[in-house]
């Protein structure tokens, strides 16, 4: 296998720094990766024809003895629901097939200026709506781990880009778990920030209060780098929080080499601890607090009653939002048009939205319609909102408890395509551990906790309060580095299944 | 249990201006049914002393200055467009012929 393909970003970062290698090389290595495996995995909708020639310009600046970005010249894949210059952006959805938009998202033009090479838009669930990526309307993503099983979702393309050695690096996106559940299915890491502390401008709105945008790798370091370059405020967005944030990266490097965890409080949720979480990842979460307080962690039990309420308040602010926010797929300044001969304006809305929209966004968009009926408006979408300040609340005791909550990231490993495809409430349950963060804003993130049955992956979430970020990634990256210890460092890397990964997915079919 | 019934699939789909096939309405009326039931059950806790949380953090009155700013070009603005004239969105019909 190539070695490029396997460095973290940080390892590749630290090669260019150093001349080893150049961006060009690097950038070439993963294209050619995804050239050769991405017929089996799905990752990508995208590939950007010019990465190397971008590249080449990067290192050309850096020969000319100009200052650069740490991450300067560091491949990176970028999900669907982010708009790029000059790449198509499709969320996942019919609707935008083909769309180039005439302007970047902020967290891509950050990339840019930090001279990252942009590998291509990774697949998604349409318009980040599911928890498989089984409903992008351009095909599913497969698990790296195996490919019968889902790579989670929506961000299901990033992850499993990440996971396949496609890109060291991805951004996501996450309205309930889009990053975290991902990560957890796949065996790599991922962030959800806390809300407002990356910029939203540019990405295709699904739930407007919920959505944020946030980094995946195979190592905390490397999404402490990425959110480094992805974060603080941007007046473009108008939840976007006016504050100076740390430096993650300094913490994640901290937090790896101290493997010292003495006086640090961590908070087992009573509600995320049991019901519904599968036992070959309650094994493996057991195992991750006997980790913990092994390395002078304290662990206590925490309780937040209202959490057993948060998926209900979920499916209704959400679909009421997208309901809002997909309102603008009208058929008159972009995307699809349905034409409909002699008929009105309202007609060729009514036919396009009908022909573009897959079954689940169909299913969310009436559903938001039905909860912001009158009459109905404060039973559902009122009584949503109030539960918002209850987990506010359970959290914010909770953590006057404990520093950083724990949790399994996902409750099962991943599963089988098709297995709750028609099921919309068995889909919606897989979001059962990490929606409550997206409704009270605070950042989560999941690193990887070792193989459940069938050697699939499990992953471990960390929560922290509003604007504490830095938590995650000092305590996650200690907690990395005492579980990598189990099976000989990063998870991903250790993934048997990539060895196979030359033939095509279907049996002899070589597309 | 909800109310839900196919006549209010098809309302509904009308005001989000979605065409559903008759199967569609048939399988969205079932599992709207269903999905109303497991989720209604927000206002059990939802008491009157509680206030609604309408964005995890509270910011008001987030202005810019009124300085011109970057735009699109026409030409950036209609690229993406299923039909225009150069120098607007072209649409069919807005009012139908008993309007």
């Amino acid at each position: 296998m190539n070695q490029l393909i396997s460095l973290s970003a940080a390892e590749l970062a630290e090669r260019l720094r150093a001349g080893d290698v150049s961006s060009e090389e690097a950038t070439r290595a993963h294209i050619d990766r995804i050239a050769a495996v991405d017929e089996r995995y799905g990752a990508y909708l995208h590939v950007n024809a010019s990465a190397t020639e971008q590249a080449r310009a990067i290192d050309e600046r850096r020969a000319a003895g100009e200052q650069l970005h740490d991450l300067a010249g560091v491949p990176v894949a970028i999900k669907d629901v982010l708009t790029t210059k000059g790449m198509p952006s499709t969320s996942g959805s019919k609707m935008l097939e083909g769309w180039v938009p005439p302007y970047d998202a902020t967290v891509v033009a950050r990339l840019k200026a930090a001279g990252m090479v942009a590998l291509g838009k990774t697949n998604m669930d349409e318009f980040a709506m599911g928890s498989s990526t089984e409903y992008s309307a351009f095909g599913p993503t497969r698990n790296p781990w195996d490919v019968d099983r889902v790579p989670g979702g929506s961000g299901g393309g990033s992850a499993a880009a990440v996971a396949a050695l496609e890109a060291p690096i991805a951004l996501g996106s996450d309205t309930g778990g889009s990053i975290r559940q991902p990560a957890a299915v796949t065996g790599t890491v991922g962030v959800k920030p806390t809300y407002g502390g990356v910029s939203r401008y540019g990405a295709i709105a699904l739930a407007s209060s919920l959505d944020q945008i946030g980094p995946v790798s195979r190592t905390v370091l490397d999404s402490a780098l990425l959110h480094d370059v992805i974060g603080g405020h941007d007046p473009r967005d108008a939840t976007s929080l006016e504050r100076e944030w740390p430096s993650f990266a300094a913490a994640a490097k901290r937090g790896g080499a101290s493997g010292d965890l003495s006086g640090v409080r961590f908070g087992i949720v009573k509600e995320l601890d049991s019901e519904g979480i599968a036992s070959d990842v309650q094994a493996r979460f057991r195992e991750a607090v006997a980790a913990i307080e092994a390395a002078g962690g304290e662990v206590i039990k925490v309780t937040a009653p209202s959490f057993t309420y948060a998926v209900a308040a979920y499916y209704l602010i959400l679909p009421s939002e997208a309901s809002s926010n997909l309102a603008r797929f009208d058929s008159v300044r972009y995307g699809l048009r349905v034409e409909e001969p002699g008929q009105t304006v309202e007609r060729v809305m009514a036919a396009t939205r009908g022909a573009g929209f897959g079954p689940e966004v169909k299913r969310r968009i009436i559903l938001g319609t039905y909860a912001l009926s009158a009459g109905y408006y404060d039973a559902y979408y009122g009584s949503a909102q109030k539960v918002r300040t209850l987990i506010q609340r359970d959290l914010e005791r909770a953590f006057s408890e404990a520093d950083v909550l724990i949790s399994p990231a996902a409750p099962t490993t991943a599963f089988k395509f098709g297995e709750k495809v028609d099921d919309p409430l068995a889909m919606y349950a897989s979001d059962l551990t990490t929606i409550a963060a997206n409704l009270a804003g605070t950042p989560g993130m999941s690193i990887p906790m070792g193989l459940g049955d069938g050697g699939l992956p499990t992953g471990l979430q960390l929560m922290a309060p509003m604007f504490e970020d830095e938590r995650l990634y000092r305590y996650g990256a200690t907690i990395e580095a005492l579980l990598n210890q189990n099976w000989g460092g990063a998870l991903a890397l250790q993934n048997a299944a990539l060895a196979e990964d030359r033939q095509p997915a279907q049996e002899g079919t070589d597309r | 249990m909800s109310d839900i019934t196919r006549e209010s699939v098809e309302h509904l789909a009308s005001l989000a201006r979605i065409s559903l096939s008759e199967d569609e309405v048939e399988t969205i009326t079932t599992e709207l049914k269903q999905i109303v039931d497991a989720i209604a059950k927000v206002s059990e806790v939802a008491t009157d002393d509680v206030p609604a949380t309408s964005h995890p953090v509270p910011l008001t009155n987030v202005m810019r200055d009124d300085e011109p700013g970057e735009t699109l070009t026409h030409e950036e603005a209609f690229a993406g467009a299923p039909a225009h004239d150069g120098e607007r969105f072209r649409v069919s019909a807005i009012l139908g012929e008993e309007q």
